[in-house]
């Protein structure tokens, strides 16, 4: 438990407990403060955003429901763009945790010949930054036909590095006696990875799911490389589009960009230990 | 033979080489593929229909080329600053959260984690509007109450780089905090204690124990942040709405090769773009890992 209570003989100071509290909450307001300003802005007319910016103030006058009927209203594709981004995210998820679970357990699980100099591959991933390669990737996509397809957004990253690292590393951790309690039993090597390996790997999945959850969600570039077509489009493409000229419309961006933050909001409020879990478990070992 | 395929590939010797191969494949077609693609084209003219082997030429164009030399510099200091403001400042915040004279710990770490929750789109689209030019945007306001006359923030090149900047603290400190918090829950409480025997100060336990006991946890954030730095591309799209920023006062390394690349379909200039920033974020993160001696100590 907290380790902080192991010696709590002296008492905490008081002031300065309050003058941290202070401190932090000055920090958190400043911090939240772009989504307030972004809620309320939800009731402005778009036109205002234009002329005045985005800023904290709302009167009686300007003050309008328009946008959020505006939203709900069908007439624009935001619906469109919020369920596509809904199942590109779980196809990408459910594809990348189950292919990345499937190779980590290779590597934690069997000695074989040049599996150090795989796996030094898939550290090497983790050191390009993906932004060097997507011109010739882009051109891969359009090769094998892919492009403007969910296909071509989730398979070049399915074997996801940083996902693998992370199921091998919790795998390291279970005891591979149940493997050879399996084979005793007479299952076969894949029976044992689906029957007996994947039950004790939930508590991994629900961290490295929220995370890949929350980066498919967001993603923005490879998707706008790959992605064509208006009615294809996720949610980041098609507000992205609502700031060009062409397709003008701060009354929907405004609103729409606060509505597309809830789904991750909402998973966040229930599932907050995960977040921080799948965040934080590339550096823990360093 | 349908019986033989299935005992080869049941086989506990042949098992292991069928779980990577998802790996396997995947890293061929998408990082080995692309990786020698990309190398090869940096050395050729692309031309509808035909590629025109060119040698060096894109690279010693690419040496001529004040805007890239621009976006160089641009991703440089961005990278710079961010290690600056996204590694002390984390570090501190986590190890007041850590301490036993804070309360509401759990409330703060959440609170701080909300940035990063939002897209690149979202956060950019956010930040460019509460920093735009009128007088009564929300940046503008706040500085008016202290006197100051109200700035065209994003046409500025210092100003332009003060919103990168805020728009990169602004999603990560939580993160890197998160970062440092589970680096100091490996330190052992027992060090505190005898520092506490030895009659060592907070400044002392800080500056002896905490900062280097942290050490794998600074080393983890400095690899991600000089790669994530160099390669910042997105924010200054948000932020400028698309690739044009003017006088190019937002140009990345990225946003050149996506400029060269995709907007003006000249894949071979921009896979030699690509190649000098593989260069650059290898070579500094080498040689910051064996400053930080990473390699002396295998364990």
């Amino acid at each position: 438990m907290p380790k902080e209570n192991i010696n709590s003989g002296r008492k905490p100071n008081m002031a300065l407990r309050i003058i941290m509290i202070v401190f932090f909450s000055i920090i958190g307001i400043v911090l939240v403060l772009p989504f307030i300003c972004n809620f309320v802005s939800t009731f402005k007319p778009g036109n205002e955003l234009i002329r005045h910016g985005l800023n904290l103030e709302i009167s009686s006058e300007n003050f309008t429901l328009a946008n959020w009927k505006y939203l709900f209203g069908g007439t624009t594709s935001y619906f469109t763009w919020f369920s596509n981004s809904m199942l590109l995210t779980v196809l990408q998820v459910v594809f990348t945790l189950a292919i990345s679970a499937f190779v980590g357990y290779g590597f934690a699980m069997y000695d074989f010949k040049g599996k150090n100099a795989i796996f030094i591959c898939v550290l090497l991933i983790m050191m390009v930054p993906f932004e060097i390669l997507m011109l010739p990737m882009y051109m891969q996509i359009i090769n094998m036909k892919l492009v403007n397809s969910f296909a071509g957004i989730i398979l070049p990253f399915v074997a996801n590095a940083s996902s693998i690292f992370f199921f091998r590393q919790y795998l390291l951790g279970i005891p591979k006696s149940i493997i050879d309690a399996g084979r005793v039993d007479g299952a076969s090597e894949y029976g044992i990875f689906f029957k007996l390996i994947l039950p004790v790997m939930k508590p991994s999945f629900a961290a490295m799911g929220i995370l890949n959850t929350m980066g498919a969600w967001n993603n923005f570039l490879w998707p706008m490389l790959v992605l064509r077509d208006e009615s294809k489009f996720t949610l980041p493409i098609g507000l992205n589009t609502l700031l060009t000229p062409y397709g003008n419309n701060y009354d929907l961006l405004i609103v729409g960009s606060f509505f597309s933050i809830l789904p991750i909001f909402i998973l966040f409020l229930f599932f907050q230990r995960y977040f921080i879990e799948g965040m934080t478990a590339g550096a823990v070992k360093g | 033979m349908i019986k033989t395929l299935k005992r080869f590939l049941y086989n506990q010797k042949i098992a292991p080489y069928i779980f990577i191969l998802p790996f396997v494949l995947i890293f061929c077609v998408f990082f080995i593929y692309p990786m020698i693609y990309t190398i090869i084209m940096s050395f050729q003219k692309i031309l509808p229909g035909e590629n025109q082997f060119i040698g060096f030429s894109n690279y010693s164009k690419l040496f001529r080329d004040s805007v890239f030399f621009k976006a160089v510099a641009n991703s440089f200091v961005y990278m710079v600053l961010t290690l600056v403001l996204l590694i002390p400042f984390p570090m501190l915040f986590a190890c007041m959260i850590n301490s036993r004279t804070m309360a509401a710990k759990e409330f703060f770490k959440s609170v701080f984690f909300l940035p990063a929750l939002t897209s690149v789109v979202v956060a950019g689209t956010i930040f460019r509007l509460a920093f735009s030019e009128s007088d009564s945007s929300l940046m503008n306001q706040f500085i008016q109450m202290f006197g100051f006359a109200p700035i065209k923030w994003l046409k500025m090149r210092e100003t332009g780089f003060a919103v990168l900047l805020l728009l990169a603290c602004w999603r990560w400190t939580g993160v890197n905090m998160l970062y440092f918090l589970s680096g100091l829950k490996n330190i052992p409480e027992e060090l505190y204690e005898s520092a506490d025997i030895d009659g060592a100060n907070s400044w002392a336990k800080f500056a002896k124990i905490t900062v280097p006991m942290l050490k794998p946890t600074i080393i983890y954030v400095m690899t991600i942040s000089v790669y994530a730095g160099l390669a910042m591309f997105t924010e200054s799209y948000m932020l400028w709405g698309g690739n044009n920023s003017p006088q190019n006062i937002g140009i990345t390394i990225v946003g050149y090769l996506y400029r060269q690349g995709i907007e003006k379909n000249n894949m071979g200039y921009a896979s030699a773009v690509g190649i000098v920033l593989l260069a650059l974020a290898m070579v500094l993160n080498l040689t910051q890992l064996k400053i930080n001696g990473l390699f002396k100590k295998e364990d």
